[in-house]
């Protein structure tokens, strides 16, 4: 490991007078960090050579996938609203109140990331289902049910998916300077609107980061959202599900399926990424 | 941030990773189990049999027997859905036998050319309505199913016990819109068990390995969507003397009798 390239010496375009050099990349560094961009796209591009791309556009004119498509945005969006409306303020609470057991409900947070989709799936069943702990009250009380309906769907979702943003808003809120908002409680400004005009505007971009994971990861749902809201097209079938039944039968469809999910979701992030994330 | 992309694309395709990584592993499979059928023809070493799941409690139960019938011998399962197995097979899966709950399964891997001779049906299996135990919606017939206010799970379509329910609810004329269509018999199956659907169309064996809380209801037109289980010897079996005994011995009286015991009937 002694030699190292020359070429690892690159003028920024656009820079000082004086080119400025960047710095060599360790090798310790460089190395692992290939690997590991290469493990990533890897699969991917064993997707892209497999796909059948002359049947891609007659696939997105069947029915059924369109459904799908739109039925995956619509519980994805929704979901994610939902985690903004309860993530941020328990974010907050778990960045800026000191109460007993903090470190017990930051753990719990985080319980949705290590629980397998499916047991998440199960345990929902066990809370909201037909005869689970809430889902037997809201049953007698209001003859609703969760289950096999679209906003199972988006409870499945945002169960799985509201630890990214809490997680991701937290660590922008202990990364936030205090004092701005200890200045505006020196205005007199109580907790409350220092919340909405101070703390918010501040760790805007972490929100939206936050949000964007949230998205992604609820977009993906597949365990979660089969077990507990189950698979009918056109009301819980999503994405994630169609392309796991395709798999049972047509492997060529399943591809297909996973590749317009993927772009569809690709190009969304960039787009809101751009718009959002790039902001000086 | 691609981690979760990542995922997305994972989730549809875990089972075409496990061909691939099953695949890779096919080399040594063969060189860890040296076998031998002696001229008694006593065979001895590993035989991996990949299996229908709704095979799991009475294969298990035949593996130890067949055991016990020939000392020396190791009989390992990969049990699984069907047609992910038969993928896996057709991806280059070091196994010696496979059973499928479905012939469209076999047809598969024979059409592959990795079967060694003629599949066999071994055993059949049959739909029946599946309720919680004590019957509490009074449940009697297919049509029953149809009334206001039941919640009934059915398999999809692309997989097996879902293309039976089709097969027999369209024979009865019996029109039913489920509430859900799950993945596999299991799930649909877990939905009576957890409470939250009234009834689902399942096979007579799940309905008995989960008697403690779920009861079977017979039904005439389920006649008319048999599912026949087949049994191959794989072509590039790693030891095929004793895969040929294995499945020998599920053909077998004693074999049968566990099968029958499990709710299967003989073809």
């Amino acid at each position: 490991m002694v030699g190292i390239d020359e070429q690892d010496v690159v003028a920024r375009p656009g820079g000082a007078a004086s080119p400025r050099r960047v710095q060599r990349v360790p090798m310790g560094l460089m190395i692992p960090a290939a690997a590991g961009l290469a493990f990533l796209v890897l699969p991917l591009a064993g997707l892209l050579i497999r796909a059948p791309w002359t049947t891609l556009p007659r696939r997105l004119t069947e029915p059924g996938v369109l459904t799908a498509l739109r039925l995956s945005l619509q519980t994805a969006t929704t979901a994610t609203g939902v985690c903004l409306v309860l993530g941020v303020p328990l974010a907050w609470l778990l960045a800026r109140v000191e109460f007993p057991g903090r470190r017990l409900v930051r753990a719990l947070v985080t319980v949705p990331l290590v629980l397998p989709p499916v047991v998440g799936g199960v345990a929902l069943l066990l809370a909201f289902g037909r005869n689970g702990l809430i889902g037997r009250w809201l049953d007698s009380t209001f003859g609703f049910t969760l289950p096999f309906t679209t906003a199972g769907v988006v409870v499945a979702e945002a169960f799985v998916a509201m630890p990214f943003l809490v997680i991701a808003v937290e660590g922008a809120l202990r990364g936030a300077d205090i004092r701005y908002e200890e200045a505006a409680a020196t205005l007199g400004s109580d907790r409350w609107t220092t919340f909405i005009r101070v703390t918010l505007p501040l760790v805007a971009p972490g929100i939206a980061a936050g949000a964007l994971l949230c998205w992604a990861r609820a977009l993906g749902e597949f365990g979660a959202t089969i077990t507990f809201a189950g698979n009918f097209p056109g009301r819980t079938q999503t994405m994630p599900l169609a392309v796991y039944l395709a798999l049972e039968t047509d492997l060529q469809a399943a591809i297909v399926l996973s590749l317009i999910l993927l772009i569809v979701s690709v190009a969304i992030l960039a787009l809101l990424r751009d718009r959002w994330l790039t902001a000086p | 941030m691609s981690t979760p992309w990542v995922r997305t694309a994972l989730a549809g395709l875990t089972a075409l990773a496990v061909a691939g990584l099953a695949g890779c592993g096919g080399g040594s499979g063969s060189a860890n189990s040296p076998s031998s059928a002696s001229a008694g023809g006593k065979v001895t070493g590993k035989v991996t049999v990949f299996a229908a799941a709704s095979l799991t409690e009475s294969f298990t139960r035949i593996g130890r027997d067949f055991q016990a019938a020939h000392p020396g011998t190791k009989v390992t399962f990969s049990f699984a859905g069907s047609s992910d197995l038969a993928t896996q097979i057709n991806q280059g899966a070091p196994a010696d036998v496979f059973a499928s709950a479905a012939p469209a399964n076999m047809k598969t891997v024979t059409d592959a050319g990795n079967g060694a001779g003629k599949p066999t049906t071994f055993v059949q299996n049959q739909l029946v309505i599946a309720v919680p135990k004590g019957n509490p919606k009074g449940i009697r017939r297919l049509s029953d199913l149809t009334r206001k206010g039941t919640k009934v799970a059915l398999c999809a379509e692309q997989v097996p016990c879902g293309a039976a329910a089709k097969k027999a609810l369209s024979s009865a004329g019996v029109k039913l819109r489920p509430v859900t269509q799950e993945q596999d018999v299991k799930a649909a199956l877990s939905k009576v068990t957890l409470g939250e659907v009234d009834a689902a169309l399942v096979y007579r064996t799940d309905t008995r390995s989960a008697a403690k809380d779920v009861q079977g209801i017979e039904f005439p037109e389920s006649k008319n969507a048999i599912n026949d289980y087949p049994i191959v010897v794989l072509k590039d079996a790693p030891n095929r003397a004793a895969a040929k005994a294995f499945v020998d011995y599920v053909l077998s009286a004693k074999g049968k009798a566990v099968l029958t015991r499990a709710g299967f009937q003989a073809p």
